[in-house]
């Protein structure tokens, strides 16, 4: 059978998916193999053609619209367990998804059913006849790991940022711009066991942290929970969100879902502030996306202020608030 | 309840990491080691379980003999008991990770004749990062997952627990019926620091030790690189409260105010 196959996210995750099959045409074409993509679930209303113009688009031939009524809702397990069935009813070469949390998880699942071993975060990838070569990002993006993947059926994810190689001009691809639909139907037994999804809820309104142009953000040096309040103003003058440390998340002095860093969030903003921060790489890694980086710090050695575009030596607490007062003092001006 | 918590040692470093002379891997002799940040909180979840609704806590870890002092921290948190798979020090590929994990379950749930109830991992470790072990040892074990989990509410009476986890547009709620397993994220909870009576009883517990034979999987690490990053040259805009209009400057410049 062979082909390539590409795990799609029709709705939500349509760039990364992009990426994916930007990834699959290229590996297909060197195999000489075909460009195959699969989406699991019901569309959403009214973007019934949104999914073979996705996969088509990218040089997919068709596409395994893979149905059950299990397969309503999300659930990790059953989704796995079908995209498992298909690759057992297909035998592709590789199977390939986005490093995005449910891509990851889908494929997680599936290799577990298969008994193959799954590649994650992959940057680069040369398929070969004996192992495949590939480079995956480790420690949130501080080092980057060559490996080999001997397997039956090669399955990896793309990590987010990885740029997919040139095209070699492969051989058997979609031209009309469109994929064909292909419906697949999984078997489940009644007694299979998994999670399902019973409630969901919106985020609140406000800016968020992961989109934010500005992000300003306090480490162990703004001292305490109260010290966040200038942050909070200068967020606000510059529409921004506000970020934090794992210190000041330890310390309670700013919920979880401020954090920036390996084990919170990766923020990509034009303007970083970063206030009474180190720059541990476990932070670094977390905003070394942003265009510019401004450290304010009493250590004119500490690594974010070295690494950083701009930096103001000198004490939180005096700086922030004067940075505010001279916003305003300029807005009375005009 | 019972509750399995599986672990893993790695360096606690915030500097940029060394690698060994051949690029094999990372050169550990000056650092010191930690679980990572989503075991912390797994610990604690497990630990406030069994304070709720009595039971024991057990964690596991496969790793290098060293990896002891990670289960006794644990216990130092309030976990009652440690397994240690002894796996050499070189880095253990996932597929062998989930297998000697598995057996290690396996092994314990057959002694006792009941299954974990909850079985709980990391999110992802934070050095190798491979976000499947969790789901592997799951699904051998024919129970449900869901990772990336932040709230965790368990109806022991009803035999049910609810997973709740951030979406990119907001948050789900899963439920599954025990026993089940779960990966956590930090922010699950605020971990505990050990107390000065759980240092002790970690410094007096019993480590079981397992050295079984675990097949390698798929995947070979090679080799580790640094990726090539391009450090600007820092422009000092000035020192304390005096250098307030060369930030403004810039705000203004960048337009984001
Ligand atoms: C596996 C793992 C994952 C991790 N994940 C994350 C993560 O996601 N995010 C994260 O942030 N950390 C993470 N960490 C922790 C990380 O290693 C550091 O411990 C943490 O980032 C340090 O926070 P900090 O910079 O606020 O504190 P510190 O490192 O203590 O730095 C404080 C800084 O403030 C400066 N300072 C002090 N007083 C003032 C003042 N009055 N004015 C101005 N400057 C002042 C000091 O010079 C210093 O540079 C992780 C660690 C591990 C092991």
């Amino acid at each position: 059978m062979g082909g390539v196959l590409v795990l799609v996210e029709p709705d939500g995750g349509v760039e990364s998916s992009a990426v994916a099959l930007a990834f699959g045409r290229v590996i297909a074409g060197g195999l000489g193999e075909l460009l195959g993509a699969a989406a699991i679930g019901p569309v959403a209303d009214g973007a019934d053609d949104a999914l073979p113009a996705l996969a088509g688009g990218h040089g997919a031939t068709h596409v395994h619209h893979v149905r059950h009524p299990l397969l309503d809702d999300y659930s990790p397990e059953c989704w796995g367990e079908a995209l498992a069935q298909l690759v057992a009813h297909t035998e592709p070469r590789a199977v390939i998804s986005p490093a995005t949390a449910r891509g990851t998880e889908v494929m997680a699942q599936a290799a577990a059913r298969a008994d193959l071993p799954l590649a994650t975060n992959c940057l680069t990838v040369s398929p070969d006849s004996r192992a495949w070569q590939l480079s995956r990002i480790r420690q949130g993006g501080m080092l980057i790991e060559d490996a080999e993947l001997t397997a039956g059926v090669v399955m990896m994810t793309i990590a987010a940022g990885a740029v997919p190689p040139d095209d070699a001009g492969p051989t058997a691809v979609s031209t009309s711009g469109t994929a064909q639909v292909v419906s697949y139907t999984p078997e489940f037994d009644t007694s299979f066991v998994h999670s399902r999804v019973v409630d969901r809820s919106a985020q609140e309104s406000g800016v968020s942290l992961t989109t934010a142009r500005v992000v300003v953000s306090g480490g162990r040096g703004v001292g305490g929970a109260e010290g966040f309040l200038p942050l909070e103003e200068l967020a606000k003058l510059t529409g921004g969100a506000v970020g934090c440390s794992r210190v000041a998340t330890n310390n309670g002095w700013r919920p979880h879902r401020d954090q920036v860093g390996q084990t919170g969030s990766k923020v990509n903003p034009d303007l970083y502030i970063a206030c009474g921060i180190s720059g541990a790489t476990q932070h670094w890694v977390g905003c070394m996306g942003a265009k510019h980086i401004l450290a304010v710090n009493t250590d004119p050695d500490a690594p974010l202020v070295t690494r950083a575009t701009h930096a103001v030596i000198g004490d939180v607490a005096e700086v922030i608030p004067a940075v505010v007062e001279e916003i305003h003092r300029r807005a009375r001006r005009t | 309840m019972r509750i399995m918590v599986c672990v893993k040692r790695v360096p606690a470093s915030g500097g940029a990491p060394q690698l060994t002379e051949d690029g094999r891997g990372i050169d550990t002799r000056h650092l010191s080691f930690t679980v990572g940040p989503h075991e912390e909180c797994a610990i604690e979840e497990a630990v406030q379980l069994v304070e709720r609704f009595g039971g024991s806590v057990t964690v596991l870890t496969v790793g290098p003999a060293e990896a002891e002092e990670q289960l006794r921290f644990a216990i130092s948190l309030g976990a009652d008991h440690g397994i240690l798979v002894e796996a050499g020090p070189d880095e253990v590929d996932p597929q062998a990770t989930a297998f000697a994990l598995t057996e290690a379950i396996r092994d314990g749930e057959a002694a006792s004749g009941a299954p974990f109830d909850l079985i709980m991992f990391g999110n992802e470790s934070p050095d190798a990062g491979h976000y499947q072990v969790g789901v592997r040892v799951a699904c051998a074990l024919g129970r449900p997952i869901v990772g990336g989990v932040k709230g965790i509410d368990v109806d022991p009476d009803a035999g049910r627990v609810r997973f709740r986890r951030d979406t990119p547009g907001g948050a789900e709620v899963f439920e599954a019926a025990l026993p089940a397993a779960v990966a956590v994220r930090e922010g699950l909870n605020l971990p505990r620091y050990p107390s000065m009576r759980g240092r002790l009883r970690a410094r007096k517990a019993e480590i079981t030790e397992l050295r079984p034979h675990v097949p390698a999987g798929g995947l070979r690490r090679i080799r580790l690189r640094v990726p090539e990053q391009q450090r600007p040259e820092t422009v000092v805009l000035g020192h304390g409260a005096s250098a307030a209009p060369a930030v403004v400057d810039l705000l203004e410049e960048l337009e984001v105010v």
